[in-house]
């Protein structure tokens, strides 16, 4: 499964969402499908966008939130695992795209490349819904049954170790992040 | 545990008179009753944390949402937090407010406390971190206040140094 196909798969519902995303290849694929306003793209601060996320869905528990994650960032902050699952917000989808490895650095494997497994660290860590899908109708179906369940999903989706050719995209950080505080604020 | 209750209440006070309705917290002792205000205010969300980064995360969402927030840590926390506050707090202009228990100043007993006492205001001001102390209790509630405007008007991070004049009482 390649992770731009991921993205489009659920675009329907994310478009619903408001969508936290890591820096890197998945934001500038999610913003190749189409930006909106109700996402939120955390360009540095690796590992945090769990949290960004986790403070979101605190804030505004009517809101479906979805944080888009991946290994090497949520690596960064396997501590913010247990955090989200002690407060265990009901509105939020954790995805997790797992390549593998440091794809926008080089490519270098991270440590799910030789068996951490991270859908079982977060099960571990108290998250009540988990789950590892590998193919792309599989994944669909279970981002859809996370949204549905109400209740905290940290799904883990193995994808192809391959992203778009630049990272770098026309959204300035920091119009984005008004942008988006700003369409909250209305919601 | 001589923490002081009264100047604990009062920096409470003035975060609840700040607008702040959500506290991120790691245990640290000079800490515990302000952690337990928050606990048991219903209008608060105590959110305690595996490490003090994921604060600022955490403030940032709630930031974008509209909460204010706050964060309670001690100056070690501060020190773990720091690629956070850069390359989040910073980089997005987050009105973040700190409030950081000054450990390993004069009267440091502890001995694994008296390092992080010695950098903390000059990392402070490496990262260009507007702070101000809290040593007295006829600081608290309006350096709290100020500091908060100017977050707001900087939409920037700055930090309180809760001091041991006010926090400890030997």
């Amino acid at each position: 499964m390649r992770r731009h196909d991921a993205i489009q798969a659920i675009y329907p519902e994310l478009e619903r969402s408001v969508v936290v995303t890591i820096m890197g290849a998945v934001a500038a694929e999610l913003q190749s499908v189409g930006h909106r306003p109700n996402f939120f793209y955390l360009q540095h601060a690796m590992g945090l966008a769990s949290s960004v996320g986790l403070g979101i869905a605190l804030s505004r528990p009517e809101l479906p939130v979805v944080v888009l994650d991946g290994d090497g960032s949520l690596l960064m902050n396997l501590g913010g695992l247990t955090t989200l699952a002690r407060y265990r917000p009901r509105n939020l989808v954790h995805v997790v795209f797992d390549n593998e490895s440091l794809l926008s650095v080089g490519g270098f494997p991270t440590a799910t490349s030789t068996g951490s497994d991270l859908a079982a660290i977060a099960q571990g860590a108290g998250v009540p819904r988990t789950a590892t899908v590998t193919g792309l109708e599989e994944f669909r179906e279970a981002f859809r049954a996370a949204q549905q369940a109400g209740d905290l999903t940290t799904l883990v989706a193995k994808v192809e170790a391959v992203g778009p050719a630049g990272y770098v995209t026309d959204l300035s950080l920091l119009e984005n992040r008004y942008q988006f505080a700003r369409y909250l604020k209305d919601l | 545990m001589p923490v002081s209750v009264a100047s604990s209440t009062l920096i409470y006070r003035g975060l609840k008179e700040a607008g702040v309705r959500l506290v991120s917290a790691l245990p640290e002792t000079w800490l515990v009753h302000l952690i337990r205000m928050a606990e048991e205010d219903r209008e608060m969300t105590l959110v305690r944390l595996a490490k003090e980064e994921e604060g600022v995360g955490i403030s940032t969402g709630a930031h974008l949402a509209g909460v204010r927030s706050a964060m309670l840590m001690q100056n070690h926390g501060f020190l773990a937090a720091i690629n956070g506050i850069v390359s989040c707090g910073q980089l997005y202009r987050i009105p973040l407010l700190m409030l950081i228990s000054q450990r390993g100043s004069f009267g440091e007993k502890d001995p694994w406390q008296t390092e992080g006492g010695g950098v903390t205001e000059h990392v402070l001001d490496a990262l260009r971190i507007p702070f101000d102390r809290l040593e007295a209790p006829e600081h608290v509630g309006k350096r709290i206040a100020k500091a908060q405007t100017l977050a707001y008007s900087a939409s920037r991070p700055v930090a309180l140094l809760l001091c041991r004049d006010l926090m400890w009482e030997d």
